[in-house]
């Protein structure tokens, strides 16, 4: 290359390596799958494990389209992009969803239905779901190995005793091909159905503590939850019941942010830009 | 009756070990200490056989390796020699040849084990509901409601108020953690429970109380049961036939009655002797 880095920056040994644990991963659904996660040029917890993976599979005809909590412009997802179109030449990028071959993202699944043709790489801060009850990774190998998630399971019942209802906002423990359970990366509750029998391929990067997962195209991924007090996303209603609706876009079916306008008034607008702008570029013809 | 234990020749070596420890200790010794090497040998040649809805008593001094059966028999630890077969209605399961899963399947599902530290067997950082629940739901039963009802049903036949099932049980008196630990142990309704020294610490009254709860979980569940204790007057009690040992060797057994007795061991006769 005419700056003298490697296309996508990392190794073509590191990229091999990548994609034999993506391939693993997609293997055995919702499995960690040890790798070597390589030095960055910046900071562990902004998005490297995203970041390795997204660079191992990019090829130059690829389009790529860089989420951060739902929005294209944020520093995080400007700055990703940035250094992947640095290290990429020749790729495209986008900000439209039906446009991008490969997304990464980071809090968001995005609102409209993914392809089979995208995939689909979130940034994971904390990969394993059984850490908040076991502190030792070699017992919680054991129980994921034997599907043992009676002890997180007793967490969502305490919330109900506590709260009447189950509490997680985010990462919520998602069953993946009725075995393994995977901590979906901070994407709202919202976003957990998205993972079922999704048709796009979706993969999961954590490079700080250095585990790929996968949760494959058409596979099962359901919310852990009890028979009787099943799963529910936020709901977004008012004190009168009313759903409620993005100020810019109208939407009523999408995730919404919550602001404080300079009136002091609650806002309400969609978490994914995208999908935001092309409702009002629908709406205004 | 049918046999749900089979123990032969259980034995359990504290320390590197060498050829010569089962041969230089025992009561003859006055040790269970090796001469030769200096590891303990807390168990040597433990065989009995426990049948459906018996309870088996294990009594002796402290150090007298009671304590170290059950662990060995709740996989706590791994003996150094012997066997021991489970008689479920799945079939014989050799218990030491079993793989780890297979193991943790027994531990979590079929036999259940009340600790004389409450520490050991209950999680003080969930409720007392929450401790119960979470043997229900390594048996996958899914229903929040369920759950609840029969965490609710085992707390008040262990005598544990209701109404507490949901404080944290490093708030309750020691009586009422071991009452929570039995009701947590029967749970999963195991055909095989395992008491260490469950009423050791505990104020007469509430002794008392959970021996009582014993039997009437006994006589109703038909549960098999192997209560490891130094106390004469829980044998006494509660087992039908008594083994007693003394330094990691059995030196007595036989019917409890007849134990306490006409016990024909020196050491007995001076345990026997001194209760009295």
């Amino acid at each position: 290359m005419s700056n003298g880095i490697n296309f996508a920056f990392l190794d073509e040994y590191a990229k091999r390596e990548i994609r034999r644990s993506v391939i693993k991963a997609i293997c055995i659904p919702g499995y960690q799958v040890p790798y070597s996660s390589r030095e960055m040029p910046m900071g562990r917890g902004f998005g490297t494990g995203g970041l390795q993976l997204t660079l191992a599979l990019i090829g130059a005809d690829d389009t790529l389209k860089v989420i951060d909590q739902g929005s294209d412009d944020s520093v995080n997802a400007v700055n990703l992009r940035k250094f992947i179109e640095m290290t990429c030449p020749g790729i495209d990028t986008t900000t439209r969803l039906q446009e991008a071959t490969l997304i990464q993202s980071r809090h968001r699944i995005p609102e409209q239905p993914l392809r089979a043709d995208q995939i689909l790489v979130l940034q994971v801060p904390y990969p394993d779901a059984l850490v908040i009850v076991e502190p030792s990774e070699d017992k919680r190998k054991i129980m994921h190995g034997e599907a043992d998630y009676s002890r997180l399971l007793v967490k969502l019942y305490e919330d109900i005793v506590k709260f009447d209802e189950i509490t997680i906002s985010h990462r919520y423990p998602t069953r993946i091909n009725g075995h393994y359970i995977i901590d979906p990366s901070p994407i709202p509750r919202y976003d957990v159905p998205r993972l079922n029998h999704s048709e796009a391929l979706i993969l999961f990067g954590a490079g700080r503590e250095k585990k790929i997962y996968a949760v494959p195209p058409h596979c099962l991924a359901e919310p852990l939850a009890f028979d009787d007090v099943p799963f529910r996303i936020e709901d977004f209603t008012d004190s009168h019941g009313e759903r409620r609706a993005c100020k810019l876009c109208g939407s009523k079916t999408s995730f919404l942010d919550e602001f404080i306008d300079e009136q002091g008034a609650r806002v309400y607008q969609c978490s994914d830009s995208d999908y935001c702008e092309q409702q009002q570029e629908l709406a205004h013809g | 009756m049918d046999k749900i234990l089979e123990v032969k020749g259980l034995s359990q070596v504290y320390g590197p070990g060498c050829d010569l420890c089962f041969a230089s200790t025992g009561p003859d010794f006055e040790t269970n200490i090796c001469p030769h090497c200096g590891s303990i040998v807390a168990l040597h040649d433990l065989s009995f056989d426990l049948y459906k809805g018996e309870i088996l008593g294990i009594m002796g001094e402290s150090g007298s390796g009671k304590s170290t059966a059950v662990k060995c028999l709740y996989f706590d630890q791994m003996p150094v020699g012997g066997s021991a077969t489970f008689f479920d209605d799945s079939g014989q399961k050799p218990l030491f040849k079993l793989n780890p899963a297979q193991r943790r399947s027994l531990r979590n599902h079929r036999f259940g084990m009340v600790y004389q530290n409450p520490n050991l067997g209950l999680n003080f950082d969930i409720s007392a509901g929450g401790n119960i629940a979470e043997r229900l739901l390594m048996s996958q039963v899914m229903n929040y409601s369920e759950i609840r009802e029969r965490a609710r049903e085992l707390l008040a036949r262990t005598e544990v108020l209701t109404e507490r099932m949901d404080e944290l049980p490093k708030n309750f008196s020691g009586g009422m953690q071991q009452r929570v630990q039995i009701a947590k142990a029967l749970a999963t309704r195991p055909p095989l429970l395992l008491l260490d020294e469950v009423t050791t610490g505990l104020d007469l009254s509430v002794q008392a109380k959970i021996l009582d709860l014993i039997l009437e979980i006994q006589s109703e569940l038909n549960t098999a049961m192997i209560v490891v204790t130094h106390d004469l007057g829980v044998i006494r009690l509660l087992a039908g036939r008594t083994l007693v040992m003394k330094y990691g060797r059995v030196i007595e057994r036989g019917l409890t009655d007849q134990i306490l007795e006409d016990p024909q061991h020196a050491y007995t006769q001076q345990l026997v002797a001194s209760a009295l």
